[in-house]
């Protein structure tokens, strides 16, 4: 016990010593949280338009306030002509094209089908459907008006008319904020680069410079060694997690609606797992070069694409999504979207804070198996 | 007594036999030199003799402890210092004596004693407080061996300790280990520096994993080396160089500073009983130019140097 403290001590000397690392370690996650938290910003609002309004009459006129009205978009851009508005979507002016052919007040007066062409840069393809959405409604409930209008005008009472009107109802994230979406799962990310990467080049660093050579003849146990650069670690780990939810609570206003503490276990619990990858990453690398690249692509990039980070995992090829069944951070991001944004606690997460925690446990064993006193 | 009991110990790596069958013992309080040339088996086998690596045959005894079967308790009882100073460059000089202190169960009282020896030894008494990394190698390599001593072991292991080290720091060093062995710790070390196993009570040399010779310095010179070597200071020693060369009396011929060192020819020395003859020899060569004057010339005892590279050469040409 006494060994593991002196241990415990000199790798707290250690990292506070060193005023870079402190600063990559508790100010970097927060400035990055703060970036994200403005960058993965998927929410249509303003969205620049540009309407190429070939009919100049009341009634495109019209139409184009209520897609303005919406909310959703803003009318920058009157090209002259079609060649006008290829170029201001080419070069990124505009996000959303609409052109409104000539005859388009004509066939609404001769109750043909009018048609308006919409054009979107699909470069972001789920912005683009999202707009598409959008527009889509906007232009029915339009029509809508217009039929209504038209009854009316020609003296049919229309007080009864039975029409289907869905009244969606969006739980837990009711403005569909793709902020409160993606800010919890960043915790998640954090932890990653903190355990992951600093356990590794803390270990290799002491092998590098000779340190692991010397405590290896010294009476130290393998057990200690490791739980000494653990403990420090996860320690650390919490306190960029405080950190990191304090910003999301008090900068960004996403409320935590789960347990605190049920979500600190959780955050405990998926440690083991990135602590255990760390050690892992720390046996196969000789150098620290070598141990930042292994943690990068062989871990941390897995981990962020396969875990539903930053794509549905619905949306992966059957094969992919079997994959996604061994990155721990799929469960973690489960977990802390579940508490944070719809205040679920062990009753309805207990199944992935399990499958962690048998995770957590197996890597652990492994990595510490590999992590033999012997130095081959 | 022994303190280190090597018996039959071999290391393989794949089908690359690093330690090959090799048994020796070291007494207590001996300062044991360990010699060979890179790649010949050294760190493999004082790894293996402080239980980091596991031998694949073979056993020792260290501190009558087991390197097989008790790799804990030998570790107990050794100190263990390599080329590379093993400090932490981020710890202070305190916070370094302090965990490596802490590390071998030191507290209170007895740790505030060992420290003060620490820092007596290395010269560091009054800077406790700078940061290992900016110390510079000599001192540097006195507190690296103060930390690997702070428990007292009866057993140290130096791995090339005196690697990059200025000459004086050397010395002060080698004055350090020949204090612990007066007090009785038994030193095991290697090192590349042949001068330095000039210091050592007793050597071995190991070759490609092979033990080649085991003795003392004095031994295993005049066991080795029959060809007697001169040393002469003369006016111009190009010019002498130039013309004993051309006599076929020499093995080779060795500026060292301001004078030559000539390896004479075994077969003289068995036609001329005399010892003075060779000496006469050069001499009455010499003459013969009149500008050149001789101001010393006499024998020498050969160097370790001449013993080691006679016996690797012999074995290789023993191979073949």
């Amino acid at each position: 016990m006494k060994i593991l403290r002196i241990f415990i001590i000199k790798e707290f000397i250690q990292f506070f010593r060193d005023p870079k690392m402190f600063r990559v370690v508790l100010i970097a996650p927060v400035i990055q949280l703060v970036f994200l938290g403005y960058a993965a910003n998927r929410d249509i609002l303003n969205a620049d338009t540009a309407v190429l309004n070939l009919d100049r009459s009341a009634s495109s006129r019209e139409y184009i306030r209520s897609v303005e009205e919406s909310g959703y978009f803003s009318v920058k851009n009157y090209p002259g002509s079609y060649e006008e508005l290829k170029e201001l979507i080419d070069d990124g002016t505009v996000f959303v094209g609409i052109v409104i052919p000539d005859n388009f007040e004509s066939n609404i007066n001769n109750r043909r089908t009018a048609d308006i062409q919409l054009i979107l840069d699909g470069s972001d393809g789920n912005k683009a459907s999202i707009a598409a959405g959008y527009i889509q409604n906007i232009t029915a409930t339009f029509s809508k008006n217009l039929s209504l209008d038209y009854l009316q005008s020609s003296g049919v009472k229309v007080n009864l008319v039975s029409t289907i009107q869905p009244e969606a109802r969006v739980w837990y994230n009711p403005n569909l904020s793709t902020r409160n979406f993606f800010l919890p799962s960043i915790v998640g990310l954090i932890l990653i680069i903190i355990t992951i990467n600093m356990t590794s080049l803390a270990i290799v660093k002491e092998r590098e410079i000779g340190t692991l050579e010397q405590l290896i003849v010294t009476p130290i146990k393998p057990y200690q060694m490791i739980l000494g650069k653990l403990i420090p670690f996860s320690i650390i780990g919490f306190v960029a997690v405080i950190l990191v939810l304090s910003v999301m609570r008090f900068w960004f206003g996403i409320e935590i609606k789960g347990s605190i503490p049920f979500l600190f276990l959780c955050t405990f619990v998926f440690m083991l797992s990135t602590l255990g990858l760390g050690l892992f990453v720390s046996t196969v690398s000789r150098t620290q070069q070598q141990a930042m690249i292994t943690s990068a692509f062989l871990v941390m990039m897995p981990m962020i694409f396969l875990s539903g980070f930053s794509f549905p995992i619905e949306n992966m090829p059957q094969i992919i999504q079997y994959i996604t069944y061994i990155i721990p951070l799929k469960y973690f991001i489960i977990i802390i979207r579940g508490i944070v944004i719809k205040g679920l606690g062990f009753d309805n997460l207990w199944k992935e804070l399990t499958i962690l925690f048998f995770m957590g446990v197996v890597i652990l064993t492994i990595s510490s198996m590999r992590f033999n006193k012997r130095l081959e | 007594m022994n303190s280190i009991e090597v018996k039959n110990l071999s290391k393989v790596f794949g089908n690359f036999i690093s330690v090959n069958n090799i048994s020796f013992e070291v007494k207590e309080g001996e300062v044991f030199g360990f010699l060979g040339s890179n790649g010949a088996g050294k760190s493999t086998t004082i790894k293996m003799l402080c239980g980091i690596l596991e031998p694949t045959s073979g056993d020792a005894l260290v501190g009558g402890y087991s390197i097989a079967t008790q790799p804990d308790e030998v570790k107990k009882n050794i100190g263990y210092m390599s080329q590379k100073f093993s400090l932490y460059n981020d710890l202070t000089v305190n916070e370094n004596i302090n965990f490596f202190g802490g590390v071998y169960g030191l507290e209170n009282k007895l740790l505030k004693d060992r420290k003060k020896w620490v820092l007596e030894i290395s010269g560091l008494e009054g800077r406790e407080d700078t940061l290992t990394s900016s110390l510079s190698v000599g001192f540097k390599q006195r507190l690296a061996l103060g930390c690997a001593v702070i428990h007292e072991p009866k057993i140290i292991f130096l791995d090339e300790p005196t690697g990059g080290v200025d000459p004086i720091s050397r010395r002060k060093f080698w004055d350090l280990i020949t204090d612990l062995s007066d007090k009785g710790t038994t030193v095991f070390v290697t090192t590349h520096y042949l001068d330095e196993a000039e210091f050592c009570g007793r050597i071995i040399l190991i070759d490609a994993g092979i033990l080649i010779a085991a003795g003392s310095p004095k031994e295993l010179k005049k066991e080795y080396i029959k060809n007697k070597v001169i040393q002469l200071d003369c006016s111009d020693i190009y010019k002498a160089a130039e013309i004993l060369e051309k006599e076929n009396i020499t093995d080779s011929i060795s500026i060292f500073g301001n004078s030559l060192h000539l390896t004479m020819k075994e077969q003289i020395r068995s036609l001329n009983e005399l010892e003075d003859d060779e000496i006469k020899i050069i001499t009455d060569l010499l003459s013969n130019d009149n500008d050149l004057k001789i101001y010393h010339i006499s024998e020498i005892s050969p160097s370790l140097e001449d013993v080691f590279l006679y016996l690797v050469e012999k074995k290789t040409a023993d191979e073949e």
